[in-house]
């Protein structure tokens, strides 16, 4: 039982960050149908930026709760400017171009990201200076650091903000116009290029907390760590239902979940066979099975045939 | 009254090899409700499109208020005055008709990334006047009672006042309305007589693109005909329709 509550803590966490990521997926695939698979690099450089802020500063004498502020708000200055960039020179030329081509842009992004943080901060992993407090409280017999307590707070505030501002603000109201249909929003007089570089603002000033959640949870940060945690944030949008915001939200807590209980349970389910280091595959299993039996996701709209 | 609004100059659309408009000419005045009729395929969704900015012309240019519309993105047609609606009805469907409306503010009003994060009290302030707005037309067009239904879920009819509610929001000096009689009964089609006279009585001049030839003769003040992208009569509708060319557009000439 005190393993059960405690992986089901270790998925709440992990699922937090995994929506964080996930919003930024869908919420460019509702504004313009493009899947942004260079978004798990966008976290990666939150995660860096973070980090090495937080490193120039930690001999400072500055309060930890300052030293992530500054951290954070690097990463997020950084990260929005990435977003921006991206969608100006990688995806607006191809705005009108067939769905294959910006999603192999994507790639290529991703891929240009990855290679350009291996320059900037080499191979190596980089560890998360031990400023955090290593406080810790016991739930029903399960462990959590006061650490992960602010993870899911955090995210929690974000999500609800984020939540507030698509349904209540005139900006919000914009961006759903322009995901139902750019060309009827533009004559409304929206300015739908300025709302889809916002978009890609938001999703990577995400992006960026999720980052730094990362490398603080695990106290590590590598240039590769984008592409899995991206790959992961992405099934959990399509589990949730690509392009549907709350699916995206849902989609990442339930998938932190299934892998957090996979990992905690395979050992004794396989009879040893296989280890808690299986943990992707649950993601995968979920992508799959999702992709195969409910390719709209667990409350998305019917989606048409983009790619 | 009789300065002009809108002067078309010479409009010329092509698609592929297929001519949609042929050097269309007309000007709108101030404050007249003003007929575009033609049978389908003559260009009049056509010309629309180009005066909303969603098609380039080929050539030409179209003067609104003054100043040339040429060449400008759609969002700021809308902020010079132009809005539209379409043949086929183009709501925001998963948005409420409250929202629907509300977006059709977006053109006259300011709030940005600023204001939603900040909450200041003149974002707050803006925000209360657009639900204002939005509901005010709605009781205008008779439809607040469907406030927070989604939009795709209205009938028919409602769609098509919602559609005239939004478009209204963004203040138009110019409404468009691409057959907005379309799929209407007679009594529908009685009340969205109403609506529009209201509409011009209110100072915004109508542009109407209509099938149902009793209601643009009997709510027109002039009327112009397009016939294979070409002009070919523009006039007072007593006049338009005993036009020799007008019937043969219509009937083929056999009858004429």
């Amino acid at each position: 039982m005190d393993i059960f509550i405690q992986q089901i803590i270790n998925g709440l966490i992990l699922g937090s960050i995994y929506a964080l990521v996930a919003l930024g997926y869908t919420m460019v695939y509702g504004i313009m149908g493009l899947i942004n698979f260079a978004h798990g690099e966008v976290v990666m450089i939150g995660a860096m930026v973070a980090l090495s802020v937080i490193k120039l500063l930690e001999n400072s004498g500055l309060p930890v709760f300052l030293l992530l502020l500054f951290g954070l708000a690097a990463a997020a200055l950084v990260c929005m400017a990435v977003g921006f960039t991206i969608e100006r020179i990688a995806y607006r030329p191809l705005r009108r171009a067939p769905r294959l081509a910006p999603l192999i842009t994507a790639i290529g992004v991703s891929i240009v990201l990855q290679n350009l943080a291996m320059l900037i901060w080499g191979r190596n992993y980089h560890a998360f200076p031990p400023i955090l407090p290593t406080t810790s409280m016991t739930i029903f017999g399960a462990t959590i650091t006061s650490l992960q307590v602010a993870i899911v707070l955090i995210a929690a505030l974000m999500m609800i903000g984020l939540m507030i501002l698509i349904n209540r603000t005139r900006l919000g109201r914009a961006m759903r116009a322009t995901s139902e249909n750019p060309s009827i929003a533009q004559l409304m007089g929206v300015n739908i290029n300025q709302i889809i570089s916002f978009t890609f603002v938001i999703g990577s000033a995400l992006a960026a907390v999720a980052g730094l959640m990362v490398s603080a949870n695990y106290s590590i940060a590598h240039y590769y760590m984008g592409f899995m945690l991206g790959l992961k944030a992405f099934t959990a949008a399509v589990l949730g239902g690509i392009g549907n915001i709350a699916g995206a939200m849902l989609g990442g807590i339930l998938l932190g979940l299934i892998e957090s209980l996979g990992a905690g349970y395979i050992g004794d389910l396989t009879g040893g066979f296989l280890g808690s280091h299986y943990q992707d595959i649950f993601a995968f299993f979920v992508l799959i099975g999702v992709l195969v039996f409910r390719p709209s996701g667990l409350i998305g709209e019917k989606v048409s045939e983009r790619a | 009254m009789s300065h002009s609004l809108l002067e078309a100059r010479a409009i010329g659309k092509n698609f592929g090899g297929v001519t949609a408009l042929r050097d269309v000419s007309l000007t709108i005045k101030q404050g007249e409700i003003y007929g575009l009729i033609g049978p389908n395929g003559a260009g009049k969704t056509t010309f629309f499109n180009v005066l909303t900015g969603l098609y380039h012309p080929d050539g030409g240019e179209i003067v609104f208020a003054g100043e040339t519309l040429q060449a400008s993105a759609p969002h700021k047609v809308a902020k010079r005055g132009i809005a539209r609606t379409f043949q086929n009805i183009r709501l925001f469907a998963n948005m409420t008709a409250m929202e629907n409306v509300m977006v059709g503010r977006h053109a006259r009003t300011h709030a940005g990334v600023l204001g939603a994060v900040l909450h200041d009290r003149r974002t707050v302030n803006e925000e209360a006047a657009i639900r204002q707005r939005a509901e005010e037309l709605l009781h205008y067009v008779n439809i607040a009672d469907r406030a927070d239904d989604l939009a795709r879920n209205l009938s028919y009819g409602d769609q098509r006042r919602l559609e005239i509610a939004r478009a209204l929001a963004t203040e138009p000096k110019l409404l468009a309305l691409d057959e907005p009689a379309a799929g209407m009964n007679g009594a529908e089609t009685g009340d969205l007589r109403e609506l529009i006279e209201g509409i011009r009585k209110d100072g915004i001049t109508v542009l109407l693109i209509e099938h149902d030839v009793k209601l643009v003769m009997g709510l027109c003040d002039r009327v112009a005909v397009l016939d294979y992208g070409e002009k070919i009569c523009e006039d007072i509708p007593s006049v338009v329709q005993n036009d020799p060319k007008v019937i043969e557009a219509y009937l083929g000439g056999s009858l004429a």
